[in-house]
């Protein structure tokens, strides 16, 4: 029976090795130096806020694997001898496979600031993050202040996180507002002031010069590289981007940039060697997307891909449109096709922006400036239907259509009150236009 | 703020305590006079009943409640034996006739509630002559304390959105020390309330001004029940109103379950009482309402003229077709999370213990084992009731009326959705009966899995599996399991609370009614992926 070996028991190597077991009987181990069971990474915040236990984290009970004939191994491979196939590992023992797949994931990173690697200073990512955090800041006492280097999406998580137990937080963000790289200014700045009114010191176009130790090796203090400026602290929180975990791979002839280099069906240059998930790099990006795409959603579409190719029916990675979500302390987001921020966006991209009085809700629509054509929503506070934009964008629908039929899209608890109106009011204005809004149900729109 | 949330504490727990500790008050001695009203007012024909109660408790001395308690009980045995060895002794001398004299002499009310009649008659002292004081110390302290302890949330918890910071890090809502003392506290509540209802004779006392506005009658334990519920429900409702405050559904079906519990459960049955009908709950369906066709309540209602006979009609129906059809167009959550007086306690009181639910399959498997028996149970009962009713038998198809009667209502009515089910919420979580053992939640689950319009979609691929929405449905489903697979929630089992869809941080589950067409949709691979491939797979 052939023997499938991954490498990585996140939720691309998970998936994979489910839809595997789905199409076949072959002998599947997956691997892990984390965690026994599978856990969802993205759930680790309300593990620390109390949310939930971290047994809540795992989305299979414990018994699933054995009864699915999935072999779990846990330990650390620091070695991969391609021309035999066999894996080493850490703790000195080996296994033999016959088709390899990486799903290794990421780690913080981390940009060779003087004291990184200081007790009291990491980054969130693993379970053990998690451990060393109540270790480091349980609480007000321990913990008198902290400090959070890096405005993205795991950067507010450890804020808000921090902030659920009282610990004061000083959030270092390079960008001039937060996360403007990716959002348009609107959005950055409404999220700007929603992170100020949780008490969090938000400190703008600020970076990080060093950490300084006090006489344990623990942090005691960082250093502010725009003004000198010393904030007295007991806990740094590295969030500034995440990199490949690939660095077990570097004595080894599997080809790697940044990450592992794959091709669209997701092999590497080597004969029965896979990546998938954060680690794998794209030779070529596609579409907008970058070659490395360390989100959720990827990482369990590459694995419902891969699952394909290694039973028999050899098939391409052809994510479809995109589409993300995440949630700024209160403010939930939920984006589909593409709206860009200041970088990359392309000279054809127009936005429409709508903003509630109550400064927790708006929306970001972007559109070809000629054809109109819808290219992408952001949508804050105001839940919005998948299908309904995967479909919109299939059928490139026009922005002024789109707007018409907003209503189908919602996906707001039902009561909720809706803001359609006001939207088109506003687009109307805007552009000088007179859509009016229809109540047709989305599923009588492609019937 | 965080002061006022500490004395609100201590102001509440004071309230509590007067209101346990007021059971230890008061005196409990009779007259002559009083004795014998009772005895004729009863039927009862036994003499040394009578004589023992009136050696025993016609006293100058004090008697507490437990004391006069044990007395009464004393008294009844010390008859029923003398008129059973009476039995035996004609049985022995094979005198029939004298035989069967002796048996109008023995009693069969339950020791407790004659104990518990006498008493309401014979307590004297500081609660029956200070009962407004009384109300304030107890109720007034109680809810007074727990507003100020609730009310400062408003600032506390910051602005509106999901507020479960810490739950799994205190005590009273992880499982600690202070749930396992509110379980042993609500346990024994129910066991005196269901069981022994003569100890607590001092706090009918306290509401009988209130009683006598409503119904024109003294209080009885039913009826501490019920307001004791009403007020639980409207300050916990607060609490709700205040952790939910961004949603408004939360604050619709909140609103709902409070005004059918307050209007419907409590007001009407008590204004009915007042005006000589039968009390009855115009929402409380069989057979939930599992003593509906018990041939007393057919008996009492059919000489009730015209609304005793609409009662009949309208229960009947309200149970055929306006259950499973309103089931039909909302799913069961019209009722469960909207109406029933039992999920308005557990959507309430039972919130903060919501997320104790056991997720796993094997109690999946359990629940669908016991509440379908439950379920079973009732209906045979009934059957086996109404064709004792009609016929005149005495059983049915080998299982006697009665004690299919006796057994349901102490093990289901009694022990199951009182004992079991509200005292366990805080370790077990807040619908262990209506997952469990709720008959009609069982009836109306097979409606909304089979045929309803109602169902939790899930927003195609945007799962990050995150467990939130399992961890907090008080119906132990698993919410996760079908959200990471993009497939709509159907269980018969849901009762639309609405909260996993509120705690989902990514805007995943939104609760709908929509056609049926499409409602189940079983997905191998979610929404994102290449088309090709979700067609590929799917056509499977
Ligand atoms: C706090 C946080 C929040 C996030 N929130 C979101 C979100 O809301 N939405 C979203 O789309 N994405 C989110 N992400 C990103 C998302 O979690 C990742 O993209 C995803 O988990 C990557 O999955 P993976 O299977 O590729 O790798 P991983 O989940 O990283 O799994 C890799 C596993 O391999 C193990 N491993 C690595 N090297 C070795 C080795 N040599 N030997 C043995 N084992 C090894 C690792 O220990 C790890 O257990 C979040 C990430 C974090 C950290
Ligand atoms: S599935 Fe959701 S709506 Fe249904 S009972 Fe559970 S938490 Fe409530
Ligand atoms: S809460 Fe939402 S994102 Fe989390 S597992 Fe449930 S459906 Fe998925």
């Amino acid at each position: 029976m052939e023997h499938i070996a991954i490498i990585g028991n996140g939720i691309s190597g998970v998936t994979l090795a489910r839809h595997i077991r789905k199409f076949s009987d072959k002998k599947i181990t997956l691997i892990s130096a984390e965690s026994d069971y599978f856990f969802s990474r993205t759930a680790l915040m309300y593990v620390y806020m109390g949310h939930m236990k971290f047994e809540h984290t795992q989305p299979y009970e414990n018994w699933f694997w054995k009864k699915n004939n999935i072999e779990l191994k846990k330990g650390f491979v620091n070695e991969i001898d391609t021309d035999n196939k066999v894996l080493h590992f850490e703790e000195g023992d080996q296994i033999s496979y016959d088709k390899l797949v990486i799903a290794t994931g990421s780690k913080p990173n981390k940009f060779g600031w003087p004291g990184e690697n200081l007790k009291g200073v990491q980054g969130l990512y693993s379970k053990q993050d998690l451990e060393h955090l109540e270790i480091y800041a349980p609480n007000n006492k321990v913990c008198k202040r902290a400090v959070i280097v890096g405005g993205g999406l795991i950067g507010i998580e450890l804020a808000e996180m921090l902030n659920s137990r009282n610990i004061p937080v000083t959030f270092l963000v390079r960008e001039s507002s937060f996360w403007n790289s990716v959002l348009p200014e609107g959005e950055s700045q409404m999220l700007n002031r929603h992170i100020k009114n949780h008490h969090i010191d938000l400190r703008l176009s600020t970076n990080l010069k060093e950490i300084i130790s006090d006489d344990k090796g623990k942090v005691k203090s960082i250093i502010i590289e725009e003004t000198g400026e010393e904030i007295p602290c007991d806990f740094v929180g590295l969030t500034a981007g995440v990199t490949p975990n690939i660095s077990f791979l570097e004595e080894s002839n599997i080809e790697t940039n940044k990450g592992v280099l794959v091709n669209r069906f997701l092999e590497t240059n080597i004969n029965d060697i896979y990546a998938i998930g954060d680690c794998a790099e794209q030779r070529e990006a596609i579409g907008n997307r970058r070659p490395i795409e360390a989100v959720w959603y990827t990482g369990r579409m590459m694995g419902e891909t891969l699952a394909q190719t290694i039973c028999g029916n050899p098939t391409e990675y052809k994510p479809g449109h995109w589409f993300n979500s995440a949630k700024f302390i209160d403010i939930e987001y939920q984006t589909y096709g593409w709206v860009h921020g200041k970088k990359g966006r392309p000279e054809y991209e127009t936005h429409f922006h709508w903003k509630h009085d109550d400064d927790t809700k708006c929306i970001t629509i972007a559109y070809h400036k000629d054809t109109k054509e819808f290219l992408g929503i952001n949508t804050f506070g105001i839940r919005m239907r998948h299908e309904v934009f995967d479909k919109w964008l299939t059928e490139k629908w026009t922005i002024d259509t789109v707007l018409k039929h907003l209503q189908a899209a919602n996906f707001d608890p039902e009561f909720y009150k809706l803001h359609e109106k006001d939207i088109i009011k506003k687009y109307n204005q805007d552009t000088n236009s007179n859509i009016k809004l229809s109540k047709k149900h989305w599923r009588k729109l492609f019937a | 703020m965080k002061l006022i949330k500490y004395i609100g504490l201590a102001i509440f727990l004071l309230g509590l305590a007067l209101f346990s500790g007021s059971i230890f008050l008061g005196n409990f001695s009779m007259t002559d006079i009083q004795v014998d009203d009772y005895i004729s007012e009863q039927g009862i024909k036994s003499d040394i009943f009578s004589k023992e109660l009136k050696k025993t408790l016609v006293t100058e001395e004090q008697i507490n409640i437990f004391e006069f308690s044990s007395a009464v009980r004393k008294a009844l045995e010390t008859s029923n034996n003398y008129y059973d060895k009476q039995i035996a002794k004609y049985n022995a001398e094979k005198n029939w006739a004298k035989k069967g004299e002796q048996y109008q002499y023995k009693i069969h009310e339950k020791p407790h509630t004659i104990s518990y009649n006498l008493a309401k008659k014979a307590g004297s002292g500081f609660v029956k002559e200070n009962i407004a004081l009384m109300w304030w110390l107890t109720f007034g302290l109680g809810i007074i304390g727990a507003l100020l302890y609730i009310l400062p949330n408003v600032l506390l918890l910051g602005p509106p959105g999901i507020k479960n910071n810490g739950i799994y890090h205190k005590s009273a809502t992880n499982r600690g020390w202070i749930a396992w003392l509110v379980l042993v506290y609500l346990v024994v509540f129910y066991l005196l309330l269901y069981f022994m209802p003569d100890y607590v004779v001092n706090w009918t006392y306290i509401l009988d001004p209130i009683s006598n506005t409503l119904n024109g009658g003294d209080a009885s334990q039913w009826f501490v029940y019920g307001f004791l519920y009403c007020v639980i429900m409207v300050v916990m409702a607060v609490r709700m109103y205040i952790k939910y405050r961004h949603n408004k559904y939360q604050i619709m079906r909140t609103t709902s379950v409070l005004f059918f519990q307050i209007v419907f459960a409590f007001l009407i049955p008590e204004i009915m009482a007042s005006l000589n009908m039968p009390g009855y709950d115009f929402k409380s369906a069989f057979p939930l309402d599992y003593d509906f066709f018990f041939e007393w309540n057919i008996k009492n209602l059919t000489e009730s003229g015209a609304i005793g006979l609409f009662i009949l009609v309208w229960g009947t129906i309200l149970t055929i077709i306006i259950v499973p059809l309103m089931v039909y167009f909302f799913g069961k959550r019209w009722y469960c999370s909207w109406v029933c007086g039992c999920g308005g306690l557990a959507e309430t009181l039972g919130d903060p213990y919501r997320q104790h639910s056991d997720k796993s399959l094997k109690s999946w498997k359990l629940e669908r084992w016991i509440v379908h028996s439950v379920l079973l149970i009732s209906i045979v009962m009934t059957i086996v009731t109404l064709y004792c009713y009609f016929t005149g038998a005495k059983s049915f198809i080998g299982i006697n009326s009665q004690w299919i009667k006796d057994s349901y209502s102490f093990l289901i009515g009694a022990w199951f959705a009182g004992v079991i089910g509200t005292g366990f919420y805080p370790i077990f979580g807040n619908r262990v009966w209506c997952r469990f053992g709720c008959p009609l939640a069982a009836y109306l689950g097979l409606v909304q899995r089979f045929k309803s319009r109602f169902r939790i979609t899930t927003n195609g691929g945007q799962c990050i599996s995150c467990g939130n929405c399992s961890t907090y449905c008080e119906m132990g489903i698993d919410v996760r399991a079908y959200a990471q697979k993009g497939e709509n929630i159907v269980r018969s089992s849901c009762v639309g609370c609405g909260v996993c869809s509120a705690v989902c941080p990514r805007g995943v589950l939104k609760l709908e009614n929509d056609s049926t067409k499409g409602r189940i949709n079983p997905n191998d691979i979610l929404l994102g992926n290449d088309v090709n491939l979700m067609d590929l797979v799917n056509q499977k």
